[in-house]
């Protein structure tokens, strides 16, 4: 379908779609039983790059025809799985496969401080794992495959989070709970799904968005819509759903905590929009005064009480924690506001957000290589002792806070004047409150890293290393994005369009 | 490539970053360093020149920098006002400089390099201010003054310069966040634009009162770096910066970015013929009246000289707000006046409080008594500069206080008037004293003292107040120059 591409071969720009994740998928458990974690890194670094090469191709591809539908096995959809790409997953996938392998340029020297000899090979295979599922869960048209992906990638993220145990015994704890909690998320989706399938008798999500049409008052479609949304909610980490995050986020290898904060939230925050938006219809009583009676309040509460909460951390991974907590609450908030531009704000964040965390986390990360310290006072002098992470992470802090210049100005520009559109004084004020904690938040770090002397150490005040090459590589390409987005905003607010068009449009 | 207006533009934003990277690059040669400043300040008032002179023909060069997404541009454009703003500026960062020459080297200050860079930044980031051509455009550059400000504020680096410092850039953002953001966005969202008007953007788009009432307050507090009482409280905690610092934050960058920025946004973006009466504008201008009375107040008992000269400027800012919220074509050109008349009357009582620290290391007004007659200089032009502060001929700051006094009267606020003649009084009491006690009492300090200050320190305030008694003669053309701005007032 594709002859301009002339330098791949058809076979694989005719089944790129599926190829995206079954090879992630397949390569990670060859990752995993591998004896020499090295040549698990060396797939995972092959496979990472090869996806985010696929992914690109798929969302050019997308941009060109609009929607791209790929029967799996050739069984047609309804009755075969559909994966099927439109304007909104496009972005999504992209988002996920570069990340990863920016992720995975910096998995080695995350890996080989954190994880225990024994468990690396186990932990890249995983980490393949965990990213073939975040892909599938994205890229998929089916209702109950959506299901297995989330938990093909939850499963293998307690299994990630775990693995900070070799750091911190906590990190035991924190993934249990995380199970626990994933585990009722997922069960009520599933249980949500089950719901829709008694009422229409399919699990195409384009096909059950047709027959749901005059299901408005049926008791069995608006049970199914209940469940799902709160299922959701617990893996996305709606307030007041959250309480597994912040732990997670801080016993994790910092690699994970890196990744997740960028893709994993953001993938699930995916998913919602598509059942509310995609598979419901938002014209539906029920879905949308959910939106703006549940929804946007809560996000309001996330964004204020959340921010109010990581002011007062003292372990800066779990300060940044709460304060993701408090960012979805800025992604919920666009949704909740039901508008186009409400949602396109929406996504404008959601990627904008990737980038800071991902800047942020991965500079927290190679401070902990650095001198293994998590605790705020512990980051005095850091200005100093690791002056080039320390940048990035002022740049991402920054654009956290949303000053103008970095992305998540753009982002928060876009938040304000869709409140504002639909008359939303009270939300404008949310977000107001939550910059200014922001401000707080961030400026306390930052004020530790430039405005202390580093600490004393047998005498001697700690002297200068800078982090390896491999950290700071991916760590200054997303510092780089956020200023370039934040200037030219262009690209990203384009995609952000398409995406709300193709959800909102996609609803009859 | 010949020189071109828009090129120009750029070069007001472009030639003291040049400076700053210069300044970097000569980090280890002193001389050459400072040489680097003066440089980049004198290359920046010779490309500002010829721009001020166009505007004054009515040109009105204009460059859109980049268009970060739909709508959303960042834009230079210069117009009168921008222009009187950039080109007093410019001239001051040339003065200044060779005043924070003489006081760094003269105190043994250091990180040097570190303070010469930011200074150049935060004159790049004033003349953004400057030359915006929207609101969006003013309040990127607004941001990018306050944090670049600050590493001059917390430049002694003791737990007293963080303390100062951690206030300053909390007031200033977080004002700018919950408030000023919020003013833009809603321009934007009401108006679908942020672009500054001849007429008032928002007079154009025919918004309602109350609209316009939430968004005056935002703007009027959101823009703190024009210390309206109860969002002043940074500037006196800013004190802790040396004294170059002050004497540029306080005259020539921040706080005049902050009143620009007020009367700005009343020209351009509201429109004075919708301010006007605006019962909200009433509400300001009459919060306005008290930081004037009150900051005079405080100012009276403040015996350090820094501090006292800080409480001075909340109240001297405050005249800027009070005419633009009046927003009669009087109080406009009032407003227009007292900044650039108070830059250069502040700077030079900031320069003077500076050099005498420098040749003695005292800093209250106590201790100045006496000391008239060892440096003449110095408290002569500190004399100077007090009058025109208190708006006394033959100094150019006279102009303001009178068309300010006109504008109140025009307006019909009478309490305006009231505030305004209070305030003349009592600046007298605090501020002309000063010299007087130095050259007619007698003081013990004084007849111990044999300390000079150096020239380098004495020479810049001496000019600046030379320049303020020549405005004083400059009033007709300044007018002249401005008056198109308001012309669309009635």
């Amino acid at each position: 379908m594709t002859p301009e591409i002339a330098f791949l071969p058809g076979w694989l720009v005719q089944h790129a779609p599926p190829l995206l994740v079954v090879t992630p998928l397949i390569a990670g458990v060859i990752a995993a039983v591998l004896p020499s974690a090295r040549a698990s890194w060396g797939i995972v670094l092959a496979i990472t790059f090869f996806a985010a090469a696929m992914a690109s191709f798929i969302a050019m591809q997308v941009m060109e025809v609009g929607v791209w539908s790929y029967a799996l096995g050739s069984w047609a959809p309804p009755l075969g799985i559909e994966y099927r790409i439109d304007g909104l997953n496009a972005g999504m996938l992209l988002l996920v496969a570069v990340i990863g392998f920016l992720c995975a340029i910096y998995a080695p020297a995350s890996v080989e401080a954190e994880v225990a000899p024994e468990n690396r090979s186990a932990f890249y295979g995983a980490f393949l794992i965990c990213f073939a599922g975040l892909l599938g869960v994205a890229i998929t048209g089916d209702a109950f495959n959506v299901f297995v992906f989330l938990e093909i990638s939850s499963i293998s993220t307690y299994a990630l989070v775990a693995m900070g145990a070799g750091r911190d015994r906590r990190a035991l704890t924190a993934s249990y709970n995380y199970l626990i909690m994933g585990t009722i998320g997922a069960t009520f989706f599933v249980i949500g799904v089950g719901f829709l399938y008694m009422a229409t008798g399919t699990l195409n999500m384009a096909d059950i968005a047709d027959r749901l049409q005059g299901l408005e008052g049926d008791r069995t479609v608006q049970a199914g819509f209940a469940f799902i949304v709160v299922g959701l909610g617990l893996k996305l980490a709606m307030y007041p759903l959250h309480s597994w995050l912040p732990n997670a986020y801080s016993y994790a290898p910092t690699l994970v905590t890196a990744f997740l904060a960028a893709t994993a939230t953001k993938v699930a925050f995916y998913t919602l929009i598509r059942f509310v938006f995609g598979v419901f219809d938002p014209g539906f009583g029920f879905a949308g005064l959910s939106m703006i009676w549940l929804i946007a309040p809560l996000a309001a509460a996330g964004m204020v009480v959340a921010s109010f909460q990581a002011v007062f951390q003292s372990d800066v991974r779990r300060l940044f924690a709460y304060s993701s907590v408090a960012q979805v609450g800025y992604m919920l908030l666009g949704v909740g506001l039901g508008t186009a531009a409400g949602m396109s704000a929406s996504f404008l964040h959601l990627f904008n957000h990737a980038l800071m965390k991902g800047t942020v986390f991965l500079a927290l990360g190679a401070m902990w290589l650095g001198f293994g310290v998590t605790r705020i006072t512990d980051l005095r002098g850091m200005g100093r002792t690791m002056p080039y992470t320390s940048a990035a992470f002022v740049i991402g802090g920054l654009s956290l806070v949303g000053v103008p210049g970095t992305a998540g100005f753009v982002s928060k520009w876009a938040l304000l004047v869709a409140c504002l559109d639909r008359g939303w004084w009270w939300a404008v004020l949310a977000l107001g409150a939550a910059s200014v904690l922001a401000f707080f938040y961030v400026g306390r770090v930052l004020e530790m890293m430039y405005l202390r002397e580093p600490p004393q150490h047998d005498g001697h005040a700690v002297t200068r290393s800078p982090a390896p090459l491999a950290a700071l590589a991916p760590m200054w390409i997303l510092a780089a994005a956020n200023l370039v987005f934040g200037i030219w905003a262009d690209i990203p607010v384009r995609l952000a369009n398409a995406a709300a068009a193709a959800v909102l449009g996609s609803a009859p | 490539m010949g020189w071109t207006p828009e090129l120009g533009l750029v070069l007001t934003l472009v030639l003291p970053l040049v400076g700053a990277l210069g300044i970097l690059a000569l980090a280890g040669k002193p001389n050459l360093r400072e040489g680097a400043t003066l440089a980049a300040a004198i290359a920046l008032l010779a490309n500002v020149i010829p721009l001020v002179i166009m505007v004054g023909d009515g040109a009105r060069p204009e460059l859109m920098i980049t268009e970060i997404a739909p709508g959303l541009d960042l834009t230079l454009r210069l117009e009168p006002l921008g222009a009187l703003f950039a080109v007093t500026a410019s001239a001051l960062w040339i003065l200044n400089s060779l005043f924070a020459i003489g006081y760094m080297r003269g105190n043994a200050e250091h990180n040097q390099t570190r303070f010469y860079f930011f200074l150049a930044v935060a004159i790049s980031a004033t003349m953004g201010v400057a030359v915006s051509g929207n609101m969006l455009t003013l309040f990127v550059f607004y941001e990018a003054l306050t944090l670049s400000t600050y590493p001059l504020v917390s430049h002694k680096g003791d737990e007293n310069a963080r303390r100062g410092a951690r206030i300053y850039l909390m007031i200033l953002l977080i004002t700018s966040l919950a408030l000023l953001l919020p003013a833009v966005v809603g321009t934007y969202a009401v108006a679908g634009s942020t672009e500054f008007v001849q007429g008032g953007l928002l007079a154009g788009a025919g918004v309602g009162g109350a609209t316009i009432g939430i968004l005056l307050v935002l703007y009027a507090f959101g823009a703190a770096k024009a210390a309206l009482m109860p969002v002043h409280s940074w500037l006196p905690n800013a004190m802790v910066a040396p004294t170059p610092v002050s004497a540029f934050l306080h005259a020539v960058a921040v706080v005049k970015a902050g009143v620009f920025t007020m009367l700005k946004v009343v020209v351009y973006l509201f429109g004075p013929s919708i301010v006007s009466g605006h019962p909200a504008a009433n509400a300001i201008a009459m919060v306005a009246a008290v930081s004037i009375v009150l900051a005079s107040v405080i100012a009276l008992t403040k015996n350090n000289l820094k501090a006292r000269l800080a409480f001075s400027t909340v109240s001297q800012l405050s005249y800027v707000t009070l005419g633009a919220m009046l927003a009669t074509p009087a109080a406009l050109a009032g407003a227009a006046f007292q900044i650039v008349m108070h830059a250069f009357a502040k700077i030079t009582l900031f320069m003077c409080a500076g050099a005498f620290y420098t040749a003695t290391h005292y800093n209250d007004v106590s201790d100045t008594r006496g000391f008239g007659r060892k440096m003449p200089f110095l408290f002569g032009a500190f004399f100077v500069a007090a009058l025109s502060i208190t708006g006394l001929p033959p100094v150019g700051g006279m102009w303001a206080k009178l068309f300010l006094s006109a504008g109140a009267a025009e307006a019909g606020a009478w309490w305006a008037l009231l505030a305004l003649i209070l305030s003349s009084l009592l600046n007298v009491g605090y501020l002309i004293v000063i010299p007087v006690r130095a050259f007619f009492a007698s003081g013990e300090k004084a007849a111990a003292s044999t300390a000079t200050a150096p020239p380098l320190t004495i020479l810049p305030p001496v000019l600046t107040a030379t320049i303020a008694l020549v405005l004083f003669f400059l009033a007709g053309p300044i007018y002249d120059y401005v008056a198109p701005v308001f012309g669309g007032v009635e």
